[in-house]
């Protein structure tokens, strides 16, 4: 007979083995989705997390993927550790992308070392200012921020979509639904020759290093912790609880919103429809996997990175949608939450009786 | 001028047929709701139900298979739901947003070989009358069966809540699950009963879409009708006859904003197809600001675990 009992105190070791625990069993039933859609499953699984990462561009393409995921997931933890569901992060980096846009924009034919900290500013405060809505409506009027944050995501999309159609669209572009070009100032330097990696891989860095320090070496740090334990401790000990919602939005806003300018900075060098490929909500899982553990959300965005890789790999060569890497990333996260299981309970084999009262 | 009358007939059975899958799904989720339990994935059983609905009708061939795999497609994705969190006790927001990630993207690779193949016509019931009541007609018939079924929902979950044991039983579930556990009812099963209606319920929703609606299967069809269902549920405060009123609401704000782009109203079009999702962010303003009002239905342990030592 099997029973199960509640843990008073897990061992540490746990938390880093279930995520593991996660992605090999992950992969067991990736392959089994692959064998019953009619692929050969070993080598739909190589397409899918080897070829991707097997040469120097390849490794490069995964970081600029796992940048922004990181720097997110780093701000969305801040909101999840103190129970806070911000989950319109895709929002909030749009927003951020549309105002280090409008200003990378109104910059397009200057150069000057000033223009690209300004839009990186901006983007900043474009995030958090979209952050704040949801938590500002949360702490003043009681609304739900799970359901303002996630339709502020379609509005800034929206948004987004009218100003690269209308007033912002290029005025050389014959009518393509982007705007000018960035100029060359108001690009992230790249930082090897031939390969698309850029400098935006140290914006992340540097918040995973803040995170680390706020989080395991400051009085606040220890405030949004317990704030997330227990309300009423948080209460009890005189914490302003409406100050830190605010700030936990503020905070994840601001990398949000940096994730969208790196991205417009970044890789792409311009405002078009699809800024992210849903970034924002993937990186919910990365703060999950990361076990919204700093050093952990950098291991977790890099594995979860690969997934898009893989998704875009195997589109190529299998003839699969791109969307199967969402497959793989909501698996994750099943078998993760699911793995946790073990952290709070205790599963004992009592042998077999054959009365038991 | 009856031709006018005629027309806004015609608009406003146009603005229920939107309502419909909103209705649907909102209804299952109430009923999960209504038990304690939180599933943030009807985004992603709807579309998976869309796409099984649309699948199961081209391999079959048969409307009634493809309606009943659809609802089954739904329940089995809650199922995964179910067992997370009530069996393995994780947490509800996060199972959730798993659970629609996960929908979009299967449904999306099931659907790969159906993109393109034009639907089945659905039969429609009434159409003569359609045609010859003036103003009456377009609004109440020549609509197919899932239409009535959600018009009815409402009315039936509200009996059932309101006056039936068992419906007494899941709220009571909802509100103290302690409670209820010691009375002797089984907390878990209720909620995976509640947990597997709901998801049976965003399956159907899916294939409304997929199979009435828009006749043919497109990726990620159902563009956030999952969240705006989610979000009716706390705008009707738990209550199944507002969740009608806020579904045709939301439907006539979506058939209005096509109207009015029709018609060439000089707003953005983008602004327009914001609307509902501004809409739904002031509504819950409004009803959240009355602390009172939504405590009045709100299941005291939505999104809680619960754990009862063996």
């Amino acid at each position: 007979m099997i029973k199960i009992e509640k843990r008073s105190e897990a061992p540490n070791s746990i938390y880093f083995l279930t995520p593991v625990l996660a992605i090999f069993l992950t992969l067991i039933t990736g392959a089994l989705i692959f064998f019953i859609l009619g692929f050969k499953p070993l080598e739909a699984l190589k397409f899918f997390f080897i070829t991707p990462i097997s040469d120097l561009y390849g490794l490069s393409e995964l970081l600029i993927k796992a940048t922004p995921l990181c720097l997110i997931a780093i701000g969305l933890s801040f909101c999840f550790k103190s129970n806070n569901w911000n989950i319109g992060a895709e929002g909030q980096l749009t927003f951020g992308g549309i105002v280090g846009g409008g200003v990378a924009l109104l910059f397009y034919n200057h150069e000057g070392f000033y223009v690209l900290p300004l839009i990186i500013l901006a983007g900043a405060i474009g995030g958090m200012v979209f952050a704040l809505i949801p938590a500002i409506l949360k702490v003043y009027f009681n609304t739900n921020e799970i359901l303002v944050s996630l339709m502020l995501v379609y509005v800034s999309k929206l948004l987004l979509d009218y100003l690269v159609v209308g007033p912002w669209s290029n005025p050389e572009g014959f009518n393509f639904p982007e705007t000018r070009q960035f100029s060359d100032s108001a690009r992230l330097p790249i930082l090897f020759e031939g390969l698309r990696i850029h400098a935006g891989i140290f914006i992340a860095l540097i918040s995973v290093l803040l995170a680390w320090i706020v989080f395991y070496k400051t009085y606040l740090g220890f405030q949004i912790k317990v704030s997330g334990l227990s309300l009423k401790t948080a209460k009890y000990a005189g914490y302003k609880g409406k100050t830190m919602i605010l700030l936990v939005f503020m905070v994840s806003g601001a990398c949000a919103g940096l994730a969208g300018v790196g991205e417009i900075t970044g890789p792409i060098g311009q405002l078009h429809r699809m800024i992210s490929p849903d970034y924002g909500f993937t990186a919910i899982i990365v703060a999950f996997l990361g076990r919204l553990n700093p050093i952990g959300i950098v291991f977790a965005s890099l594995i979860v990175a690969l997934t898009y890789l893989g998704a875009e790999t195997a589109q190529i060569f299998l003839q699969v949608p791109k969307y199967t890497g969402q497959v793989f990333q909501g698996m994750i996260l099943f078998f993760l939450l699911a793995s946790d299981f073990l952290i709070f309970f205790k599963i004992k084999f009592l042998g077999f009786k054959k009365y038991e009262y | 001028m009856s031709i006018d009358i005629n027309f806004i007939g015609i608009l406003i059975g146009a603005i229920m047929a939107s309502s419909v899958p909103l209705i649907l799904a909102a209804s299952g989720e109430l009923i999960t709701e209504r038990s304690g339990v939180l599933n943030l994935g009807v985004e992603g059983m709807m579309i998976i139900g869309a796409i099984s609905g649309f699948a199961l009708m081209v391999i079959t061939d048969n409307l009634f298979f493809a309606i009943i795999g659809s609802m089954f497609s739904g329940l089995l994705l809650s199922f995964i739901f179910g067992f997370l969190t009530q069996s393995l006790i994780t947490n509800h927001v996060a199972t959730g947003l798993a659970l629609t990630i996960f929908g979009i993207g299967l449904s999306a690779m099931i659907g790969k070989d159906f993109v393109g193949i034009p639907g089945k016509e659905f039969p429609l019931l009434f159409v003569n009358f359609k045609e010859t009541i003036p103003f009456f007609g377009p609004i109440f018939f020549g609509h197919s069966v899932i239409f009535y079924f959600a018009f009815l929902l409402p009315f039936v979950t509200n009996y059932f809540l309101k006056k039936t044991k068992i419906g007494l039983i899941v709220r009571a579930v909802g509100d103290s699950p302690i409670s209820a556990s010691n009375q002797g009812i089984n907390v878990l099963l209720v909620r995976y009963c509640c947990i597997l209606y709901g998801g049976a319920m965003c399956g159907l929703a899916g294939a409304y879409l997929s199979l009435i609606y828009t006749p043919q299967w497109i990726e990620n069809m159902t563009a956030g009708r999952g969240w705006i269902a989610l979000a009716l549920v706390v705008f009707a405060t738990w209550s199944p006859i507002k969740v009608l009123i806020g579904a045709v609401v939301f439907g006539g704000i979506t058939i209005l904003q096509l109207h009015m782009q029709a018609i060439g109203i000089r707003i953005p079009v983008q602004f327009l197809s914001a609307l509902p999702y501004i809409m739904t962010i002031v509504v819950l303003v409004i009803i959240s600001r009355d602390s009172r009002k939504i405590k009045l239905n709100t299941p005291t342990s939505l999104g809680q675990m619960f754990y009862k030592e063996k």
